[in-house]
C-alpha cells in the first residue's frame, strides 16, 4: 500500500489522488463520453433519456445535500425550486428568444433569488419550524403554477420549443446529453471544492453548532442565505434540463412527492457528501425505470429503505463505503 | 355581515379538523421531539380501514372504532419497532423515520385499496341544513364542529385531569426523571403515538364526507393541521386547537372574499408570516439556546 503513503499535508488535500485516481476519473468521464454512442449499439438508445434525468436528479441532489448535509438546514420544498428553475428557463428562452445558455444562467439566478428569500426565514427557524416553512414554499409554488395559467399554461401544461446548443452532427437527445452531464460534472467539480473550502467549513460549522459557528466569525446572515441561494441554483439548473428533456411542462412534475424523493436521495446515498448525493440520485432515477411493473410499490421501497437506512447505517451507502475502505486499509489490524 | 358569518362557520369546521390534526402533531412533538411526517397518512390508513369494516356490514360506531384502533396500533408499533430501537437518532433522523413511514403506509394503501377515488358512506347528510337566521349550516358541518369539539375536550380531560395525563406531561417534561420516578415512560410514550395516531384517525373519519376517499386524501389537511400546530407553538396544546381554528377560519375567509383558487397559498403565507414574527409560535415558550 506504499501508493497511498502521504508525505505533507497537502497531499491530503488533493481532490483525485495519485494516479490511481486521476485514471479513474479519466475513466469516468471517458465512460460518460462514449456512453451515447455506445447505449444504441447494445439496443439500450432509450435509456439516454434516463441518463439526462439522471443528470438532472443528480444536480439537485449534489444542491440539496449542500444545503441538509453540509449546513443542516432542511428542505422539504426543493421541487419548487426545480419547477421555477424549469419554467424560468422555459419562459425565458421562448418569450424572450434568448440563447439556451442565457436562458439557463437566468434560471439559474432567479431560483437562486428564490433560495435567498426563502433562506431568510432560515435565519430564525429551526428543526420542524424550517421544514414546514420550506415545505410550504413547495406547496405554494405547485399551487400558483396550478392556478396562475397565463404563466404556467396550467394543468394543460406548458410546451418547451426545442434549443439547439449548437453541437454539429449530434441528434438533439445526444446534444441535450452532453449539456447536462456537461453540466452535471462540472457542478459536481464545484461542489466537490466547495465542501473543501473555508465556505464548505463554513457551512460545516454552522450544522454542528450555529451559535458556536456564529462565536468563532462565521457570519450566519451570509452562509445560511448563501447555501440556500447555491441549492437553489443548483436545483434551477437542474429545472432547466428537465423543461428541455419533457418538452412539455405542467405542475404535477413538482409535487410534494418529489421534493420527499430528492430528500430520499441524499439520505440513501449519504449526507454531507458529494460523492453520496451522486450515488444516490444515481440510484434512485434507475430504481423506477427498473421497477415500473412495480410502480405502486415504489412509495414502500422508498420508506423502508430510508428507515432502514437511518437505522443501519445514517451516513448512507457512502458512508457505509468508506468504513469498508477503511477496514481494508487497515486490514489485518 | 352575513356572508362573512357564513365563511366563519365554515372555517370553524375545517378549522376543528385541522385543530384535530394539530392536536396530534403536538402530543408527539412535545413528548418525543419527534415531527410526525406520518400523521396524515396513519390517519389515512384508519380512514380506509374503517371503510373497508363498513363494507363487512358493521355498524358504523364499531367500524370507525376499528379504524382508530388501527392508526393507534400503527402509531404505536412504530414507536416500538422503530424509533425505539433508533433512540440516539439525530434532529434529521426524527425529521426522517417518519418521513419513511408515511412512504410506506402511503404505499400500503395505494396497493391495498388502489387509487381510484370511494364514496365513504357516512351517518351525516351534506346536504340536510341548519338555518341560525340568515346563517345555514349542513348536518355534516355541524357534526364535525361538535365531534372536534367534543374530542379535544376530552384530550383536555385526559392530559390535565388524570394520572395517566399527568405521566404524559411528566415524561414530556423530562423522560429520564420520570423513569426514575417510576413512570413506566416507554409505555407513555406508546401510548401517545396511540393518542395521537387515532386523534388523526378521527380526523380522516370526519374528513371523509366531504373529500371522497383516495390515498392522498390527508395529504392537504395534514399539512394545513401541521401549519397549524406550527404556528400555535409546537409544544403547545392550546395552541394547536387556536391554530388550527385560525387557520381555518383565515382560509374559508379569503377564499370568500379574495380568491379560492389561492387559499392554500395563502395559508402557508400566513404560517411563513407568524412565524418570522413570533419564530416559536403563537402560545409557544420561548426557549434560551445554549451552546
Amino acid at each position: 500500500m506504499s501508493g497511498n503513503l502521504l508525505e505533507r499535508y497537502q497531499d491530503d488535500l488533493y481532490l483525485v489522488k495519485g494516479a490511481t485516481g486521476w485514471s479513474t476519473v479519466a475513466a469516468l468521464l471517458a465512460g460518460l463520453a462514449a456512453l451515447p454512442f455506445l447505449l444504441p449499439k447494445i439496443g439500450l438508445g432509450y435509456l439516454l433519456f434516463i441518463a439526462i434525468l439522471m443528470a438532472a436528479n443528480v444536480i439537485v441532489a449534489v444542491g440539496l445535500n449542500m444545503l441538509v448535509g453540509f449546513t443542516g438546514l432542511i428542505s422539504l420544498g426543493h421541487a419548487g425550486f426545480v419547477a421555477i428553475g424549469a419554467y424560468a428557463s422555459g419562459l425565458l428562452a421562448a418569450k424572450l428568444g434568448l440563447p439556451w445558455y442565457v436562458a439557463w444562467i437566468g434560471a439559474a439566478a432567479i431560483t437562486a433569488g428564490f433560495g435567498f428569500v426563502v433562506g431568510l426565514p432560515a435565519l430564525r427557524l429551526t428543526g420542524p419550524y424550517l421544514a414546514i416553512a420550506t415545505l410550504g414554499f413547495g406547496i405554494a409554488v405547485y399551487q400558483v403554477l396550478v392556478n396562475w395559467t397565463a404563466l404556467s399554461g396550467g394543468r394543460t401544461g406548458l410546451p418547451v420549443q426545442q434549443l439547439s446548443f449548437g453541437i454539429p452532427g449530434l441528434t438533439p437527445t445526444q446534444q441535450l446529453y452532453y449539456v447536462a452531464v456537461g453540466a452535471a460534472v462540472a457542478l459536481s467539480w464545484i461542489g466537490y471544492n466547495l465542501a473543501r473550502s473555508h465556505v464548505g467549513r463554513a457551512l460545516a460549522a454552522i450544522r454542528d453548532s450555529d451559535i458556536a459557528a456564529e462565536v468563532t466569525g462565521v457570519n450566519l446572515l451570509w452562509y445560511k442565505t448563501l447555501a440556500f441561494a447555491i441549492s437553489a441554483a443548483y436545483a434551477g439548473i437542474a429545472g432547466a434540463i428537465i423543461a428541455q428533456a419533457l418538452r412539455h411542462l405542467e405542475p404535477q412534475s413538482f409535487t410534494f412527492l418529489e421534493s420527499i424523493t430528492y430528500f430520499a436521495m441524499i439520505v440513501i446515498g449519504g449526507l454531507g457528501t458529494v460523492s453520496g448525493a451522486i450515488i444516490g440520485a444515481v440510484i434512485l432515477t434507475l430504481l423506477p425505470h427498473y421497477l415500473s411493473g412495480l410502480k405502486q410499490w415504489l412509495p414502500i421501497v422508498y420508506g423502508a429503505t430510508i428507515i432502514l437506512m437511518m437505522m443501519v447505517e445514517p451516513r448512507g451507502i457512502y458512508g457505509r463505503w468508506i468504513r469498508i475502505k477503511m477496514y481494508f486499509k487497515a486490514w489485518p489490524l | 355581515m352575513t356572508h362573512l358569518a357564513q365563511y366563519l362557520v365554515g372555517g370553524l369546521a375545517t378549522g376543528s379538523l385541522y385543530a384535530l390534526v394539530a392536536l396530534g402533531v403536538v402530543l408527539l412533538y412535545r413528548s418525543s421531539r419527534v415531527l410526525n411526517f406520518a400523521h396524515g397518512d396513519i390517519a389515512t390508513l384508519g380512514t380506509f380501514v374503517a371503510f373497508t369494516l363498513i363494507g363487512r356490514k358493521l355498524p358504523f360506531s364499531l367500524a370507525v372504532t376499528g379504524g382508530l384502533a388501527a392508526a393507534a396500533l400503527v402509531g404505536a408499533l412504530f414507536f416500538f419497532l422503530v424509533l425505539r430501537p433508533a433512540k440516539e437518532a439525530s434532529l434529521l433522523g426524527k425529521i426522517v423515520l417518519p418521513l419513511g413511514l408515511a412512504l410506506v403506509l402511503s404505499g400500503i394503501v395505494q396497493v391495498v385499496w388502489g387509487t381510484d377515488t370511494l364514496v365513504f358512506p357516512f351517518p351525516l347528510s351534506d346536504i340536510r341544513v341548519y338555518r341560525f337566521g340568515q346563517v345555514v349550516i349542513s348536518e355534516t358541518n355541524l357534526g364535525t364542529i361538535i365531534i372536534g369539539i367534543v374530542l379535544m375536550t376530552l384530550l383536555y380531560v385526559l392530559v390535565q385531569g388524570t394520572k395517566v395525563g399527568l405521566a404524559m406531561r411528566a415524561v414530556a417534561q423530562s423522560a429520564d426523571a420520570a423513569q426514575a420516578l417510576g413512570i413506566p415512560a416507554r409505555r407513555i410514550y406508546a401510548l401517545t403515538w396511540g393518542l395521537a395516531a387515532a386523534l388523526g384517525g378521527a380526523a380522516g373519519v370526519l374528513l371523509a364526507p366531504v373529500v371522497y376517499l383516495d390515498p392522498f386524501m390527508m395529504l392537504d389537511p395534514f399539512l394545513k393541521g401541521f401549519a397549524a400546530a406550527v404556528m400555535g407553538g409546537m409544544d403547545s396544546l392550546p395552541g394547536a386547537v387556536l391554530g388550527g381554528f385560525l387557520l381555518g377560519i383565515a382560509e374559508s375567509v379569503f377564499a370568500g372574499y379574495v380568491s379560492f383558487k389561492f387559499k392554500t397559498t395563502m395559508a402557508f403565507a400566513v404560517i411563513i408570516l407568524v412565524l418570522l414574527v413570533r419564530p416559536e409560535g403563537l402560545l409557544g415558550r420561548v426557549y434560551h439556546r445554549r451552546v
